[in-house]
């Protein structure tokens, strides 16, 4: 998709001759600092990407469908778990999350483009080149006597198994580079972004009346400036460690594998929550347009998603609750992960409460958006039930958890990362995506999705810990083991419905015009796609909903907020 | 308030009905478990796994009463406010909020939480601040890279990969206190119905019990990725009678020597034992043999299985671990010692002496 | 085309922060957040080596140096507000104090890690201290040289006479990051040389 040309029109700038060259474009692409294409490049390494995690999870559940099986040696298992987690979640969920953000927040606030152009190519370079450099230890990581290739160490990367005495060769070096480089890019993405929500709104749009996915995206890239920066440390450490004979985490030298786990974990909880938060947003843009109500109780979710940035910040020894911490800590992290729930739940509700009363029109967008509301609710009780500690206890390290997360990333954040997907994608190219398609895509992937999780949080219950290449007979796990293969089948055809969808549709897709879902906000004002200056003449805004305002000058909604 | 199946619980949230109840299901959960290879945590047999199984009940209770509703009114709106096909395309009544509504299902989930926080320290407290009584056992437990290592320091001895405990009841109460320490990577000890996983940490010493209340044999595995063959860690925990652990107990103290009478094939295996690295790692009580990178030696043939529960422990078996122990467990710690075939019968016929 | 009625009441003029320095606050957030992560490990082992030299055995408090640094702070406000004023002379010397503080500051970091590791053999594999110890100056000395990169480059372009009054706002941004390797400076060296030894 990258080497397509888009079709603008009435751009300004350099006219486009019909028949531009390959590397013409190519060229065009690659030194672009225009936020919408560097959305659509973000979607697309993240569309890549999630094709390669994808098949190291098929590999590790043909592995697992059956107890004892050779299909994969323990080293290539280790390192399809390891290359997995961290591939789905630094290079598939953050990469796509912020492509629709630097693509939307643009031009949902009224600006032209982001605060600092260039910051966001080279933000977005650093993170498709720290993916590029974590695979290429496929090829590079070998090192004497075969030690080495890709990373096995698991995404969380535990010391002191990365320590250069249990990881020879530099496969944790890669994973440790891979994703210091990515983190740059990171920071720099937040600061872009925190600026432009703060500094480039357009006359009229106060805080109080930015869109939520403006809101949403503010707390996220606020907390990214806090959430990546300790695993940078961390990794920053752990460089020291293996390359110059430092001992941050050696635990011969009398340093601390469980200081690891904090720092991972500073970074690594609330990162999920970095996660969720846009795809709420994408939520909350399409549930109030497909129910034909404004979103129930914008100011509560505002402060919802701000509470939920901060206290996520203090929850995250959550996931050491079996590393021996005093009875008062764990008992405090229980605490905080408890009340961290809170926010984060009565989001249903008001989600709920723009539905209540509705006509809601069941186009896909909406469907993945009804499927999130039913799958984050349960994917939010697991996490109740991991929350309390000594449940924790017996779930932590098993088949629950991975079930657990699986819901909330897949069932949530994917789910709303498809409906993001049939809901803007006409507004990003101008076309429709077929329906009938996307009917497929939801139906199959919604099967696959309940056969693989939910069936998956009974093994974990049985007893079987996670990162493990193959398992015991006897122990009842075997018939669930191969369900939730089979449910991966499921989902893999339902992915190949959906990029067939997207390739299909760019050139055959219904024309879509300006506003193909009677939406409210602003960038559903300007043609699809966007010209490259977004707007001919700077908006003012009144409301929230200023195209409400706009089709109904006889009941607008600055009139009620 | 006690059943049949010989256990007690206390449930201080639940009325009696829902107590009597959870008691028949475990019942249930436990009789289907028994002398089986079931690893479920909710057939505990244990009290600390009590604890958390009775916790974990009450979580699934209200978790399972929220989701019921929201998800009975997630349904409910998604049906009722469909739009019709005769609809008449008029805009919906278009309502910002309501801060009553708003402020009831805030105070509402406080008080859930309140709730779970309460009920979840008591048992954090009840299990992690047990106070350690008189008469208890402890071992030692160290994590290697891929085995057990289990020392008790109350008789004098080292063995591997199969735990011994007496069986403790309410009468004669006899937990076993386990220090968990690791030799090298991040470990984990779950045995999930005798308690909850905890970690074994290198230079970070943690702490478990257990109180088995059924002899029998417990399994579980390593539940912290520790490398290549996490997969393989596996535990055997035999809980015995006290008559049948005292023997046990007695037969561990012993300790051959190195002069005790073998046949010849055994003796010359026991020479090249002693003449070959295998003394650098593994340990044979009272011989030369004093190494502690590998499981001591002194009482294998003892143990049902080796390689840290995944094969039986027979003749041929341990031939073909001695001979390449990456055929049966690919990335294993221990070398192939290139002995030829004749050394290997001999060391074979020695390790089979080492009852 | 705009479909937004431009029929608004009259309204205060739409008055946003700037980019820059809303940008380098947020660039300053996330370097704070590393700086603790450090701060904290470097807390967390103090007394914990297991072999070497203690922190008292070998750690000369470095006041000349810590003299330097914090003036430069003075001295680049006195540069901005020249500036804004349109005083390109002084604000070339001010700069260039400023510039030569850091590097006094930088040279004086170097001469004591030198007679740390040639003198007294304390290096980042020693022990715990030596780990934490060089990592946490090291970071805040790698942050002063990036400092004294983009000092150099706006001295370069003011010797140049590129640099006019207007730019007052853009050198005020740069400014706010050699303040807050100042305020690093003054956390690191509490902990290091006040409450660590």
């Amino acid at each position: 998709m990258a080497s397509d040309s888009v079709p603008i029109s009435g751009a300004i700038g350099l006219p486009k001759e019909a028949g531009s060259t390959w590397s013409e474009t190519l060229h065009e692409w690659v030194i672009t600092v225009d936020h919408k294409k560097l959305g659509l490049m973000y979607i697309g390494s993240a569309l890549l990407f999630l094709v390669i995690g994808g098949i190291e999870a098929a590999i590790m559940r043909i592995q697992l469908a059956v107890p004892h099986a050779h299909f994969v040696s323990p080293e290539v298992f280790n390192r399809m778990f390891t290359m997995h987690g961290t591939t789905m979640i630094f290079f598939v969920a953050m990469t796509v999350l912020f492509g629709f953000g630097i693509y939307l927040v643009p031009l949902m606030i009224g600006t032209r483009d982001m605060a600092f152009p260039r910051l966001n190519a080279w933000g977005f370079w650093m993170s498709f080149f720290g993916g590029l450099l974590l695979y290429f230890s496929f090829i590079g990581g070998d090192g004497l006597y075969g030690a080495g290739s890709a990373p096995d160490v698991g995404w969380w990367a535990y010391a002191p198994l990365t320590s250069t005495a249990f990881s020879k060769g530099h496969s944790t070096d890669y994973w440790t580079i891979a994703l210091l480089v990515a983190g740059f890019g990171t920071v720099a993405t937040g600061v872009n972004l925190v600026t432009t929500i703060i500094t480039m709104r357009c006359p009229g749009m106060t805080p109080g009346k930015m869109p939520l996915l403006a809101w949403m995206y503010l707390v996220m890239a606020g907390m990214l400036l806090f959430t990546i920066t300790p695993l940078t440390a961390a990794q920053l450490m752990l460089m020291v460690d293996r390359y110059l004979g430092g001992h941050f985490f050696d635990t011969q030298a009398g340093g601390s594998a469980v200081i690891w786990m904090h720092f991972f974990w500073i970074f690594g909880h609330p990162e999920v929550y970095v996660l969720i938060i846009p795809a709420f947003a994408f939520i909350s843009e399409i549930v109030p347009v497909f129910s034909r109500k404004p979103i129930f109780g914008y100011p509560i979710m505002v402060a919802a998603t701000v509470a939920i940035g901060f206290v996520s910040m203090s929850v995250w020894a959550h996931h050491m609750f079996t590393v021996g911490m005093a009875s008062y800590s764990n008992a405090f992290f229980v605490l905080t992960t408890m009340v961290v729930g809170i926010p984060t739940g009565i989001k249903i509700f008001n989600w709920l409460g723009t539905m209540w009363g509705g006509k809601i029109r069941y186009a896909v967008p909406m469907m993945f958006a009804l499927g999130f509301l039913f799958q984050f609710l349960g994917a939010g009780l697991t996490g109740i039930m991991l929350g309390a500690a000594p449940f924790d206890w017996q779930l932590s390290g098993s088949y629950f958890v991975v079930a657990h997360f699986h819901y909330v990333i897949v069932g949530g954040i994917l789910f709303s990362v498809f409906g993001a997907f049939y809901y803007w994608y006409p507004k990003m190219t101008g076309r429709m995506l077929n329906e009938t398609l996307g009917k497929w895509h939801f139906w199959l992937f919604l099967i696959g999705f309940h056969l693989t999780f939910d069936t998956m949080h009974i093994p974990g219950i049985l007893g079987m810990p996670r990162r493990i290449y193959t398992y015991e007979p006897g122990r009842g796990w075997e018939l669930w083991n191969l369900i939730v293969s089979i449910g991966a089948i499921f989902q893999t055809v339902a992915i190949l419905c959906f990029v067939v969808n997207l390739i299909w549709s760019y050139f055959r897709g219904r024309p879509a015009g300006n506003d193909p879902w009677d939406a409210w906000t602003l960038e559903w004002a300007v043609p699809s796609p966007p010209p490259a200056y977004n707007f001919a003449v700077i908006p003012e805004v009144r409301s929230r909903r200023p195209l409400w305002d706009a089709k109904h000058p006889e009941d607008p909604d600055w009139k009620y907020e | 308030m006690r059943v049949a199946c010989g256990s007690s619980m206390k449930l201080r949230h639940l009325p009696q009905l829902a107590g009597a109840w959870l008691s028949i299901a475990r019942c249930f959960a436990q009789s289907a478990a028994r002398n089986s290879t079931s690893t479920s945590i909710f057939a505990p047999d244990s009290t600390p796994a009590d604890a958390v199984f009775g916790l974990s009940i009450f979580v699934l209770v209200v978790t399972g009463v929220i989701f019921a509703i929201v998800f009975g009114l997630l349904l409910y709106a998604a049906i009722k406010f469909r739009r019709r096909a005769n609809d008449d395309r008029r805009e919906p009544l278009q309502i910002y909020g309501s801060d009553q509504l708003e402020l009831a299902w805030t105070v509402i989930p406080v008080l859930i939480v309140i709730v779970l926080f309460m009920t979840s320290a008591r048992v954090i407290h009840s299990v992690q601040d047990a106070r350690r009584p008189p008469q208890s056992m402890e071992v030692t437990v160290i994590g290697h890279q891929f085995w057990w290592e289990y020392r008790y320091p109350q008789y004098g001895f080292v063995t591997a990969n199969e735990l011994h405990v007496p069986v403790s009841n309410p009468a004669h109460p006899m937990p076993t206190f386990l220090e968990l320490r690791s030799a090298d990577t991040d470990h984990s000890f779950w045995l999930p119905r005798l308690a909850g996983k905890t970690d074994l940490i290198p230079n970070h010493p943690n702490s478990t019990w257990i109180d088995p209340h059924e002899t029998g044999l417990y399994l579980g595995q390593c539940a912290q990725y520790c490398g290549t063959q996490h997969a393989k860690m596996l535990l055997r925990a035999y809980v015995d009678s006290p008559a049948d652990f005292d023997r046990w107990v007695r037969a561990q103290q012993q300790a051959p020597g190195d002069d005790t009478p073998l046949s010849p094939e055994a003796a010359e295996g026991r020479r090249v034992f002693n003449n070959t690295a295998c003394i650098n790692c593994h340990a044979i009580a009272g011989t030369a043999a004093d190494g502690r990178f590998g499981p001591d030696l002194t009482h294998l043939m003892s143990r049902e299985t080796i390689a840290s529960g995944i094969s039986l422990n027979t003749g041929e078996t341990l031939r073909r671990w001695v001979q390449n122990p990456a055929a049966i467990k690919p990335g294993a710690l221990m070398p192939a010692m290139n002995l030829t075939d004749k050394e290997l019968d001999e060391v074979t016929a020695y390790l089979l002496t080492l009852h | 085309m705009s479909p937004i009625p431009a029929n608004m009441p009259a309204q205060a003029p739409w008055i946003l922060p700037s980019r820059g320095r809303v940008g380098m606050f947020c660039l300053i957030a996330a370097e704070a957040a590393i700086f603790t992560i450090f701060i904290v490990a470097y807390i967390f082992y103090l007394g914990k080596s297991v072999t070497g030299p203690t922190p008292r055995q070998v750690l000369e408090v470095p006041i000349f140096n810590t003299i330097c640094l914090l003036s430069s702070s003075l001295t680049i406000h006195l540069a901005e507000r020249a500036l804004e004023r349109g005083q390109i002379v002084p604000f070339r010397v001010l700069w260039f104090v400023t510039f030569a503080l850091g590097a006094i500051f930088l040279g004086g970091t170097g001469l004591e890690w030198h007679r740390l590791i040639y003198t007294r053999g304390l290096t980042i594999s020693t022990n715990l201290f030596g780990t934490t110890y060089y990592s946490l100056v090291g970071l805040h000395a790698f942050h002063v040289i990036v400092g004294l990169l983009g000092l150099g480059l706006v001295l370069a372009l003011a010797l140049a006479s590129k640099l006019k009054q207007e730019h007052a706002a853009r050198v005020g941004v740069f400014a706010l990051y050699w303040h807050f390797v100042d305020a690093v400076w003054v956390v690191v060296f509490t902990v290091v040389y006040i409450i660590g030894r």
